[in-house]
């Protein structure tokens, strides 16, 4: 069984004359260890796929299964915690916690998982060094530069070893530099650790790093295609 | 769970510093603002309660001159005489006991101490009329009165001054130039209105004080205090017209005294003790109010960002009872914290103000509370609803929120 399947997923928004059919009817199954980017067109649905795949939100219409549950006969709270064990998100806007050192917004979902204050700090010193902010620790999102706060934001997003890694635009607000450097990481963690990539981008640069391509367009997959020539990231320094 | 929320919200509102030190400080302003008011406004109340109390009740005091005000003493309108007071305590009904005053300032010495005060020259009539009691010794005896005996009977403060702890009953003060047996102690009536002390006085035989202290038999005021439940304007209009014929006014001739009646004063204060008591509550009402608003515009303009952080922290995998137990502790320590500091400054503010405006500090728990009460509530829903409101969101929506 893949890791993610839906079958005949269907969002609709509104009701009546007005609704808007944001995914209409799509089959999508991703196998453990993939790395896959979702393209298309603004409107096209891909950010709607992203947060039911994200388990944010739940299908009109449709099954979901996540590791073989049935999330969309999940409850509010048993969706938080099946985000909390297994899944980790990276947005365009960073969404770091204002004010707030690196340290202790890397360290927050270990909070929620209830971990003593030693173990949280090492596990988030961990991923702090995993992502190459080693000595950044104490600053606050305001002191760090974009991409940084990206690694921040990644390193939250891997402290707690989810299985899957949803990316939202990730390099949507990063120049083209600091996007490849953030793309390198998350390519390595996928081919270094294991960890299922799921990536929403229009930038077929950045697309060009996942092993395999699906294009949504009106609400529908039109096209998955496997990249022959995945970018590889340079040999690692630094990743356990 | 309960731990983590409360380490979240600690750094949370480390993290915030500003906004929660305005919070804080909009709870304190309207804590402290409500307590000391009421404070005051009880003191001053008390203050004006003590003055009339200290005036005696069904009193009606007269005076030689006309009304009282500025500029009408009792210059040309000749004094009164011990005659007149036999005269209204027996010719008059509806009266209780009727006292004459003569008052002078003298200086009294025992031993090597020396005390400034004043004398009242009076008869026993004058405990009936001014609700003095006894802590102990006697009253003048009845030749005492008529012979002018060196006799006297002193207020607390006047015994503190000249004797400390130690018994006065029988020791001889001199006062003025004679030698004075103290007969008896007058009961504390403590501070009168506005920080009078009541009880820096000495009585005396209303004979021996126009003998040996004022050196005439003038009687300045009479005191006339009526039974309870007589008719107090009939009695006022029987003894004015008693008065004027003793006096030889003519038809058509002004009073050339004044009957003052202390109830219609104690009327006139209560009036206004009771109109300054509601303006007090209303102003501490609105002072409160004004710090709601304050911690009602810090939460709602932070929510934008609160709104968003709330998305974060749903989308990592917090759920949503942890979020809201977090804001939840958030508000509520700010409150607590805020209701406090802000007991605490009513307190200090009460105290001092207390001692600057010559009134009494009472202290009251009830208002404390309900002022506490009620800031900790206005910071907890100001706090707690726009999360909760937050919290129930989709977290895209939450951190969708501009």
């Amino acid at each position: 069984m893949p890791l993610i399947s839906l079958r005949g997923v269907t969002k609709v928004y509104g009701a009546g004359q007005a609704a808007l059919r944001a995914l209409d009817g799509v089959d999508l199954d991703i196998e453990a260890g993939g790395f896959v980017a979702i393209m298309g067109p603004s409107g096209s649905g891909k950010s709607t796929a992203m947060n039911i795949i994200g388990c944010l939100d739940t299908p009109t219409a449709g099954e979901y299964l996540f590791r073989d549950v049935h999330v969309e006969r999940l409850t509010r709270d048993k969706r938080a915690r099946l985000r909390r064990l297994h899944l980790g998100f990276v947005f365009q806007g960073f969404n770091l916690l204002a004010r707030t050192s690196a340290l202790e917004n890397v360290e927050l979902p270990l909070v929620y998982r209830g971990e003593g204050a030693s173990a949280r700090h090492a596990t988030a010193r961990a991923a702090l060094e995993s992502v190459g902010l080693t000595g950044w620790e104490h600053h606050t999102p305001g002191e760090l530069s974009g991409g940084q706060q990206q690694r921040v934001a990644i390193a939250r997003a891997l402290v707690t070893q989810p299985s899957v890694l949803l990316a939202d635009e990730p390099t949507g607000n990063l120049d083209t530099q600091r996007g490849r450097e953030i793309m390198e990481l998350i390519a390595r963690l996928n081919s270094e650790r294991g960890i299922t990539v799921l990536m929403v981008t229009h930038e077929s640069d950045m697309a060009a790093y996942a092993h395999r391509i699906v294009r949504f367009v009106d609400g529908r997959v039109a096209a998955d295609t496997t990249n022959p020539h995945p970018v590889e990231p340079p040999a690692t320094a630094g990743a356990a | 769970m309960l731990w983590n929320s409360l380490l979240l919200a600690w750094r949370s509102i480390r993290r915030n510093l500003l906004r929660s030190f305005l919070t804080v400080l909009g709870i304190v302003i309207g804590v402290s603002a409500v307590i000391t008011m009421v404070t005051l406004g009880q003191g001053a109340t008390r203050a004006v309660q003590d003055q009339i109390a200290g005036l005696g009740s069904n009193l009606l005091q007269v005076r030689p001159g006309q009304r009282l005000g500025a500029g009408m003493g009792a210059a040309g309108a000749p004094a009164f005489a011990e005659a007149d007071v036999q005269a209204i305590a027996t010719q008059l009904g509806g009266i209780r006991a009727v006292a004459p005053e003569v008052r002078r300032g003298v200086t009294v010495v025992y031993a090597a101490r020396n005390w400034s005060t004043s004398v009242t020259g009076t008869t026993n009539a004058y405990f009936e009329t001014s609700n003095w009691r006894l802590a102990a010794g006697r009253k003048f005896e009845e030749h005492e009165e008529r012979a002018g005996a060196a006799v006297c009977v002193i207020g607390a403060t006047v015994r503190r001054e000249l004797f400390g702890a130690a018994d006065p009953l029988g020791l001889q003060i001199r006062v003025k130039d004679f030698s004075c047996e103290v007969i008896g102690l007058l009961a504390s009536k403590g501070q009168g209105a506005f920080g009078m002390d009541q009880d820096d006085m000495i009585l005396l035989p209303l004979r021996t004080v126009q003998r040996r202290v004022a050196g005439s038999t003038r009687v300045n005021t009479l005191l006339v205090s009526m039974k309870e439940g007589s008719d107090a304007e009939s009695v006022k209009a029987n003894l004015t017209q008693l008065l004027r014929e003793r006096r030889h006014l003519a038809e058509g001739e002004d009073d050339n005294f004044n009957v003052l009646d202390t109830r219609q004063i104690a009327e006139t204060l209560s009036g206004t003790t009771r109109i300054m008591t509601t303006l007090l509550g209303a102003v501490a009402a609105v002072s409160l109010l004004v710090g709601g608003i304050g911690i009602m515009n810090i939460m709602l303009v932070s929510v934008t960002e609160r709104t968003r952080e709330i998305g974060v922290r749903l989308a990592i995998g917090a759920l949503e009872r942890e979020v809201l137990l977090q804001f939840l502790i958030e508000a509520v320590v700010l409150a607590a914290l805020g209701g406090l500091v802000g007991v605490a400054l009513a307190a200090i503010a009460s105290v001092v103000l207390a001692q600057v405006m010559g009134v009494p500090f009472l202290f009251n728990a009830g208002i404390n509370l309900l002022a506490l009460g009620f800031s900790a509530a206005i910071g907890v829903i100001f706090g707690y609803f726009p999360a909760r409101r937050a919290a129930q969101l989709d977290p895209i929506e939450a951190l969708r929120h501009e």
